[in-house]
């Protein structure tokens, strides 16, 4: 075995040998890439459904040609499918409907919606009754065989396995906004503990329908500036008033530095380390002192046995929301000192949007494409910076430069931190 | 590899059921001389039976009404259960334990609260374009802490809030797999040195419509009397759902005597994998986990748990996997969790697995329950125990409990 199979700590090393995207910009990496290199914001009204009487009408909504009756699972697997399907194609791992490891996936609870809930309460003649004892009645009474597969929480999941042919039990995850980062660690643990060669984690959200709008808004976390959705999500903005929801999905095939060279795949890139700390403050907001974020942050970079001087750029979480984006400045400036000055930081939500569960992922590939081509993307909507976040984050235009390794931040709802690192293959 | 891995031992519990709340009262229950007399429900999602979960004092796990307020009641019965094992295992209220504390709970859904959905189903069946009054009733009926009780990951967020366990935080979801998975991960992390101390477990409701729909839709419930989940395999088939907070602490061995606390038990294994569920498939995937530990299952007498749901053709399929155990030497002494607690859900393998490792530590087995004699006594002191877990609609898995080399919990 060669020296550089093994990390600092005498681990598998884990690569990336495929990367797969969809957003609100485009599909698959090269349409991403041009866009998010340009700044092309995804955000747009909502078509999908009647806004009227909603506070937020604007999201990065992705509508197929065609797409009669909307079902957030089915949109969900049908959006990891195309990510799942480019990143398995671009490594050219295992054979066609079989992929050599375990899945995990990052998703929304895969919930019954009012559009459903309504067909069942419409049908059959269960007349006198109400609520759910008439949806009890109208269910034993027809046949929802189809909904039971979709809607059964492990269901995303399953399909993608199916489809993929992956080996085991697929794990569904969800640490809310965190969930993506979440799906590649938990790839990165098995391969680090000689579990499996490879892993395929899939970041897939497609849950945008009126009752996630309300519910989102009932927090206060999302932009209402209805107007203008392009120029919405505004993260590190002085007029930033909360993030705008979006949906997509991302895949990243992990493999064994050792198994990737063995079989000549090209390799992406290295996913250098991982950290986690859980909050312990409140169900929607951070430590007022940052305490767990900067943990997060100083654990991915000791995992990865590095120092703050050799971060290169920042993938934010750069939600657009007042909260976010102060607590990751603060946090930001404590874990990385004085080395934040040279460090750029990049919001990907400025354009796409937040995609929630597939966020993580999606950053990811990002991450990675940065390092791939030394071009790290905007944060657009930047006209007026807060002038309390004393960062340089790549405002409005994409910024040239050579990349060797992005941190990728990623908090969610619940106290959950995650922060990843990759780095370019070394030489 | 051949680095030796380390033993995973259980040190805390934490169980609430329908029989009740902690370990005593359940193993006095199940270990009676007469049948343990199963908590049953006829009325509350009738024609469905459920197995109702206890009242538990959330004040006790959970003291400020601010925090009690941001949750539903499974959110309750989960935060409860693992602060029961929290407490179990001597960690509760130790700042630097409770920060080297990992968590993988294996959660379902939030809760929805259904006279809302009632409401709303009323104001727009049947009326063209719903939209508008849609948006209108969800701007009005919704609350913000009813949408933080519905995300899945807000058990496990409620638990570090309440309890301070902030090591690494993940939520699997997806039924009985999601416990499996749940489990089985922190095993495997333990084994590999990526953690020393997890925090895991899950909880389910069974008095809840909105997951009878959820269950129906694949027409899975038994309707009418309560009786033997083998018994069914001569009529309809059919679950019937249960209610259990069931939590873990597993700790590596090391970790566990450097700080002097006894286990219940030692997890030596726990398979999962998938098959497709066509006749036949279910049982080779159980056949083949089964090869690989094989060489670690005792021969003769030996305690099985299994988490048979009721559904067919998975009943027989896993019955029959059971009984064909004697072609391996092995006289397995089965008993059907699901007879006495109903299908627990994602709580299935964490429960099953409390119930081993009160079997190993207590040193006895658990009392048959089953009218159609599919259930054998069992004598003697349990040195193994072997969960069988097949979900109702996906998922199959194997765990064997043991006895490991050291003073036991239970015996102090």
């Amino acid at each position: 075995m060669s020296h550089s199979a093994k990390d600092h700590k005498g681990r598998p090393v884990v690569v990336v040998t495929g990367i797969g995207i969809i957003t609100s910009v485009g599909e698959g990496k090269e349409e991403n890439w041009k866009n998010l290199t340009t700044g092309v914001s995804g955000i747009r009204k909502i078509s999908r459904f009647p806004t009227e009487g909603l506070r937020t009408q604007i999201a990065g909504t992705i509508d197929w040609k065609g797409d009669s009756r909307y079902c957030a699972p089915i949109h969900s697997i049908g959006l990891a499918k195309k990510s799942a399907a480019e990143a398995i194609e671009q490594s050219g791992i295992g054979s066609p409907g079989s992929f050599p490891g375990p899945l995990f996936v990052a998703n929304s609870p895969a919930e019954t919606n009012w559009d459903q809930r309504m067909v069942v309460y419409g049908s059959g003649t269960a007349g006198g009754s109400t609520g759910y004892e008439r949806l009890l009645k109208n269910v034993r009474d027809g046949d929802f065989s189809r909904y039971f597969s979709l809607f059964q929480f492990a269901s995303i999941a399953e399909h993608l396995a199916d489809e993929f042919g992956t080996k085991g039990q697929p794990i569904s995850l969800t640490t809310a906004c965190a969930s993506g980062a979440t799906s590649v660690q938990l790839g990165v643990e098995a391969i680090r503990r000689g579990d499996t060669d490879a892993a395929l984690c899939v970041g897939t959200d497609g849950g945008i329908c009126e009752e996630m709008v309300v519910r989102f808004n009932l927090l206060s976390a999302l932009s209402t500036q209805n107007d203008d959705p392009q120029g919405a999500s505004k993260p590190f903005s002085k007029t930033r008033d909360g993030f705008v929801m979006a949906e997509g999905s991302a895949t990243l095939v992990l493999e064994s530095y050792e198994s990737a060279k063995a079989r000549g795949a090209k390799i992406l890139g290295v996913v250098r380390g991982a950290g986690e700390r859980a909050d312990t403050f409140h169900r929607t907001r951070s430590t007022p002192d940052g305490s767990a974020i900067i943990d997060t942050i100083n654990r991915s970079m000791a995992d990865a046995g590095m120092t703050p001087a050799e971060i290169d750029c920042i993938n934010a979480h750069g939600t657009s929301t007042p909260e976010n984006d102060k607590m990751e400045y603060l946090a930001l400036s404590v874990a990385l000192g004085d080395e934040l000055e040279n460090t750029p930081i990049s919001s990907n939500k400025s354009m796409i949007g937040h995609t929630l569960s597939a966020a993580g992922t999606i950053e990811a590939a990002i991450s990675l494409l940065t390092i791939q081509n030394g071009v790290i993307p905007p944060t657009i909507n930047c006209n007026e910076q807060d002038p309390n976040i004393l960062m340089d984050v790549v405002p409005n235009e994409k910024r040239v430069k050579t990349v060797n390794s992005v941190m990728s931040n990623s908090f969610g709802f619940g106290g959950q931190n995650v922060c990843l690192i990759f780095s370019a293959e070394p030489s | 590899m051949s680095i030796e891995k380390t033993e995973v031992w259980v040190t805390g519990i934490g169980l609430v059921s329908s029989l009740g709340e902690g370990p005593d009262t359940h193993w006095e229950q199940m270990t009676s001389a007469g049948a343990p007399v199963p908590s049953v429900d006829m009325e509350d999602q009738a024609p469905y039976p459920v197995h109702p979960i206890v009242e538990i004092d959330v004040g006790a796990q959970i003291p400020k009404r601010s925090d009690q307020r941001q949750m539903g009641p499974w959110q309750h019965l989960g935060v409860y259960a693992a602060g029961l094992a929290l407490d179990d295992a001597g960690i509760a209220g130790s700042p630097e334990l409770l920060a080297a504390t990992n968590m993988i709970v294996a959660a379902g859904g939030g809760e929805r609260d259904l006279d809302v959905d009632t409401t709303i189903m009323e104001k727009i069946n049947g009326i063209d374009n719903p939209g508008p009054i849609l948006n209108e009733s969800l701007n009005t009926e919704l609350r913000p802490t009813l949408f933080l009780a519905q995300l899945s990951n807000l058990m496990a967020g409620n638990i570090s809030i309440v309890h301070g366990v902030t090591d690494s935080s993940r939520t699997f979801m997806g039924e009985e797999s999601a416990g499996m998975s749940a489990v089985e991960t922190a095993v495997a992390q333990i084994q590999h040195g990526q953690g020393e101390v997890f925090l895991v477990g899950g909880a389910y409701i069974a008095e809840r419509a909105d997951m009878s729909m959820l269950m129906e839709f694949g027409h899975t419930l038994w309707q009418g009397e309560h009786g033997s989940v083998w018994a069914r395999e001569d009529t309809e088939s059919g679950m019937i759902m249960g209610s259990a907070g069931a939590f873990l602490i597993l700790e590596s061995r090391e970790h566990a005597e450097a700080r002097g606390v006894r286990p219940y038990a030692r997890i030596n294994k726990v398979l999962s994998d998938r098959s497709d569920r066509q006749p036949g498939s279910a049982r080779k995937v159980a056949d083949a986990m089964f090869g690989q530990i094989s060489d670690q299952v005792p021969a003769g007498p030996l305690p099985v748990l299994s988490g048979c749901c009721g559904v067919q053709p998975q009943l027989t399929e896993e019955h029959d996997f059971l009984k064909g155990l004697s072609e391996h030497g092995i006289d397995p002494a089965i008993r059907g969790v699901t007879s006495i607690f109903g299908n627990t859900l994602e709580a299935q393998l964490p429960l099953s697995v409390v119930l081993a490792s009160l079997a190993i530590s207590r040193g006895a087995f658990f009392t048959p329950f089953d009218e159609s004699g599919a259930e054998k006594e069992f004598c003697g002191q349990p040195d193994s125990v072997l969960i069988s877990t097949w979900g109702h609609w996906r998922g199959e898995s194997l765990a064997l409990v043991e006895k490991p080399d050291a003073p036991l919990r239970g015996g102090e």
